[in-house]
């Protein structure tokens, strides 16, 4: 009797250890092969071209309420010249949800079409749902040129 | 957790019946003889076409079908994508080995006559894959758009242009214009990606449905054993696991292959470039390859490209047809022409791949 129950025990004891053995090599198995899929799904970083300042063209091109966007690295920044016939520069992305803005010359304001979010001429947000004010880009003037650049 | 499975289970049954399916599963036997390891080639050319599927799906999130782009794209996915290597190693891998195994498969068929009545279509529509699978190898080499890919695709589609009075026209609508260009890869991307699978999906699903309906061949031999001699295995969980097992080797040693012998890129296209010395098709199209090769250049009035285009576009119509013209078979007659033919093509095909192999 005694031999017969040590003998159950003994087999229980291997059949556990086979399947948690077994199932465990399995789960290992499945995890390796989702593990490499997962991370090819996982975009790589694009190293971005580091763009510091950014020849927009001659100063004459631009009259008293022109505006221009131009690339800034992978940005889109706005140039104004507005009425004060001061050069500015912003980065043209909406704070709100990602849309690009454009210069309102009869407003004199900075205006994002999608959602009617308005910016001032300092790029502060005055109304509509835009949280932050746009951010600050530098345009001096070398030689008749200008040249936007980074806010240090 | 199993009262919940449970439950979920008689959920799916008391709507869709499960039952029935898993009766029928359970009196599925598949026969067990001598060459019953055969019978193993068709479940894992599917596994490889799933894999095929899964790494393919994969590699299109990075690729881009343009003349422009390709090579680059896949120089990104195999330095910068994390296991970019692993995955289209992996796709590549597999495809040699589906199509070798599409191979095994086919011949192991047609040697044991089981494309004899009652399964005809399943012997047509496995052909008819067949050629797909040479199709998606050709029309896969050459998205990577390098310097092989773009003299392989040239000489390939040139071959068919040699086909009598279609030749010109075909060749035009596969270059997508006079010669191999980038609107060559954009046909070659449409047709691996998008008109390829869902052709061979379909013809797929057929298959594998005749296979259910009509259960495994028999091989010839069975038919004068009684029911007693005849031995079986039941197909659900004994051949199923087998079949599994045998999936998770080949998933293993596809893996091997592909960390040990990533897959290679080459130099980008050049239009403007020559032809690399010792250039080659790939092996399985190395027998036809050379049989070109060896043809003269005149066989009477004939042009000797033309002479081997006919020559192999006869031999695989008679093989396709072959459920049709073997009437020996079908009665359950021995066919010894059939064995001389099968191993006449097994050999043709060995010989001319090793000729082609060693003549580079």
């Amino acid at each position: 009797m005694d031999k017969i129950e040590t003998n159950t025990v003994e087999k229980n004891g291997r059949r556990n250890f086979l399947k948690y053995f077994l199932s465990g090599g399995l789960a290992g198995f499945a995890a390796i092969t989702i593990y490499p899929i997962l991370s090819f799904l996982n975009p790589p970083k694009q190293t971005e071209v580091e763009v510091n300042s950014v020849v927009v063209g001659k100063v004459d091109d631009f009259k008293p309420g022109d505006s221009k966007i131009i690339r800034f690295g992978n940005k889109p920044v706005i140039i104004i010249r507005a009425d004060d016939n001061k050069f500015r520069a912003f980065s043209a992305t909406c704070t709100h949800l990602d849309c690009t803005v454009q210069y309102k010359k009869d407003e004199k304001i900075i205006w994002c079409a999608c959602h009617n979010g308005k910016y001032d001429l300092y790029g502060k947000n005055v109304s509509g749902p835009p949280p932050k004010p746009l951010d600050k880009f530098n345009v001096a003037i070398k030689n008749d040129e200008l040249i936007v650049s980074r806010e240090a | 957790m199993e009262k919940k499975l449970k439950h979920i289970y008689e959920w799916v049954d008391s709507r869709v019946q499960l039952g029935d399916l898993v009766n029928f599963m359970s009196k599925k036997y598949v026969p067990v003889h001598s060459r019953s390891i055969w019978y193993y080639f068709g479940g894992v050319s599917l596994f490889f076409f799933i894999i095929q599927v899964v790494t393919g799906i994969l590699l299109l999130f990075y690729y881009k079908g343009s003349s422009d782009l390709a090579y680059e794209s896949i120089h990104f996915i195999m330095s910068k994508v994390q296991f970019g290597w692993l995955i289209r190693s992996i796709h590549s891998w597999s495809a040699n080995l589906f199509i070798l195994s599409v191979f095994i498969h086919m011949f192991s068929v047609y040697f044991e006559k089981s494309y004899r009545k009652p399964r005809e279509m399943t012997w047509i529509t496995g052909v008819i894959m067949f050629v797909l699978s040479l199709a998606f190898g050709f029309s896969g080499y050459l998205l990577p758009w390098n310097e092989l890919s773009y003299f392989a695709t040239k000489v390939g589609t040139d071959i068919v242009g040699a086909v009598p009075f279609v030749g010109e026209t075909l060749k035009y609508f596969l270059r997508g214009g006079d010669d191999v260009t980038g609107a060559t890869l954009s046909r070659f991307f449409g047709f691996h990606v998008a008109l390829f699978p869902g052709i061979f999906t379909f013809l797929l699903i057929m298959h594998l449905l005749l296979v259910q309906r009509q259960g495994m061949s028999e091989p010839l031999e069975f038919k004068d054993k009684g029911k007693e001699g005849k031995k079986t295995m039941p197909f659900f969980p004994n051949f199923m696991l087998r079949d599994l097992l045998l999936w998770l080797v080949v998933l293993n040693i596809l893996a091997i292959l592909a960390v040990f012998f990533p897959a290679e890129l080459g130099l980008k296209a050049d239009p403007l470039a020559s032809a690399p010395a010792g250039i080659q098709p790939e092996w399985y199209f190395l027998f036809m390859f050379q049989t070109l090769k060896f043809i003269p250049a005149h066989v009477l009035f004939i042009e000797g490209e033309v002479l081997g285009v006919l020559l192999f576009g006869l031999a695989g119509v008679l093989w396709l047809l072959v459920p049709v013209w073997d009437r020996k078979s079908a009665r359950g007659q021995q066919n010894r022409l059939i064995n001389y033919i099968g191993i006449f093509s097994v050999l043709f095909i060995i010989i001319l791949t090793i000729t082609g192999w060693v003549l580079k």
